[in-house]
């Protein structure tokens, strides 16, 4: 059976912005407020829609952190189920257009 | 400590402008009798250069960023502004008297993922709130316009500033604010026209009523700690500072004027002549405010409330220096805790001056003068 791609995009209901190299996420539907660290930063970054998540993980994840590319994988796709449960990211097996306001 | 206190303390730390206060102009439909702006167009920012202002806040790390005037939506472009901001993920907040949002307003702002819209409503009597706001029916177009946030799922903030002529109001406010489904905050702060025009102090509540404010656990919480007398300056207490102004927080007037604070008059700079991160890296005038620690305030430093009081270097800026202390600020101290503070004790008092008898020379709100 095929591998399933996963896309991720940056919901347009998100502020966010870098402060040190971390992420600070904001929802503005109820005002949820994250940080993410260095990795989830570099995912987070990353999710135009357009790329899949193993290759987010391949081409940034993996390239700059040292981690095993199989639980680095895991634990994105673990990161990318928890902020989509808080609307921060969209998540599809098809490519997403990026949300703009 | 909160997530989003460590981020704030991190930011402060790290001297990155969090937050970011931008008046886009100071027109206005209201003419509110405590209002301390003037209401004329000195040469507005464009839609262009705001823009190009909010690339460069976005680049020096704001997150937070408020709208207000002057009323934002007298900007034919407001929406366009706001737009573009959420384009570049700032978290958006607007302050408003609401009176041009209707349906369709309301639903843009919902689209445009606004945090939160912060209205002023001065009492929950019409004939109150529009004799404040010298707008006929502003009441009911305000209160009409809550109603079309609300229903857009939007978060709603009531301002209610308290003033002589509407102080007995507040708890109706509180109750129309609970019957709207939006949070409620008071301020019992009239801060000093920009013309220099001390007169609105006038309108400041009386001493004896801002101690029944500060006693009302309706509005302050938990009454007993919020009055509890100050507890000794600790040698941490004296290395802090103030307040956010010019550390991680400053204001940018509808002319491209940066300030530490919107309460905080200092010049520091002009968007229109340097770049942003310019003025907030190395103007002197920042570099000074965000230089002063509790124990370099002259009289501050050896009162009993240094580390619990509100004081406000942009009042005591006001007043004459920003080291100084801001009277205002005394006076809530007192009526909170009723200890007199270091600085009537020095001035013989046991009790705060009445408004009237403070008249400290005043430094006034200009826009600086930009080459053709």
């Amino acid at each position: 059976m095929p591998e399933t791609c996963i896309y991720i995009a940056r919901s347009s209901a998100i502020a966010a912005r870098a402060l040190a190299g971390e992420m600070m996420v904001m929802n503005s539907v109820d005002s949820t407020f994250f940080t993410l660290n260095e990795v989830a930063t570099t995912i987070f970054q990353a999710a135009d829609g357009h790329t899949p998540l193993r290759d987010i993980v391949r081409d940034h994840v993996c390239e700059r952190f040292d981690v095993d590319p199989e639980q680095a994988q895991a634990d994105a796709e673990q990161f990318v189920a928890e902020l989509s449960g808080h609307g921060i990211l969209l998540v599809s097996n098809q490519p997403l257009a990026s949300e703009t306001p | 400590m909160s997530l989003m206190s460590e981020v704030g303390q991190k930011a402060f730390n790290l001297g990155v402008p969090l937050a970011v206060h931008m008046d886009v102009t100071y027109r206005c439909n209201e003419r509110c009798v405590h209002c301390y702006l003037d209401h004329d167009d000195h040469g507005e920012m464009t839609t262009a250069e705001i823009k190009d202002v909010l690339d460069q806040l976005a680049e020096a790390g704001v997150f937070f960023i408020t709208f207000s005037g002057g009323e934002v939506l007298l900007r034919r472009d407001f929406f366009e502004i706001v737009e573009y901001a959420r384009r570049l993920m700032f978290n958006v907040k607007i302050k408003t008297n609401a009176v041009m949002i209707h349906e369709e307003e309301a639903r843009r702002i919902r689209e445009l993922g606004v945090d939160t819209i912060q209205i002023s409503v001065y009492s929950h009597r019409p004939e109150v709130h529009d004799a404040i706001t010298k707008l006929p029916h502003s009441f009911e177009r305000t209160i009409k316009a809550i109603r079309f946030l609300r229903e857009q799922g939007l978060r709603v903030t009531i301002a209610n500033v308290l003033m002589t002529v509407n102080s007995s109001d507040h708890s109706g406010v509180q109750e129309l604010a609970a019957e709207l489904g939006v949070q409620y905050t008071l301020d019992p702060t009239i801060t000093p026209m920009m013309d220099g025009d001390m007169s609105v102090l006038s309108l400041r509540i009386p001493g004896e009523e801002l101690k029944e404010v500060f006693h009302n656990p309706a509005l302050v919480g938990n009454q007993e700690e919020f009055c509890a007398p100050p507890k000794p300056p600790s040698e941490e207490d004296l290395e802090g500072y103030s307040c956010s102004a010019g550390h991680s927080f400053c204001y940018i007037s509808p002319y491209g004027d940066v300030f530490p604070c919107v309460q905080f008059p200092l010049p520091t700079g002009n968007i229109r002549q340097q770049k942003f991160l310019d003025i907030w890296n190395f103007s002197p005038q920042m570099n000074e405010v965000r230089s002063i620690k509790a124990k370099d305030l002259t009289v501050c430093s050896s009162c009993s409330h240094v580390s619990s009081c509100s004081r406000c270097p942009g009042l005591a800026y006001m007043e004459g220096s920003m080291r100084g202390p801001s009277t205002a600020d005394c006076e809530k101290s007192f009526y909170r805790t009723g200890i007199p503070t270091a600085n009537m004790l020095r001035q013989g008092l046991s009790k705060p001056r009445t408004m009237a008898a403070n008249t400290a020379p005043l430094i006034q709100i200009r826009p600086i003068a930009v080459p053709a």
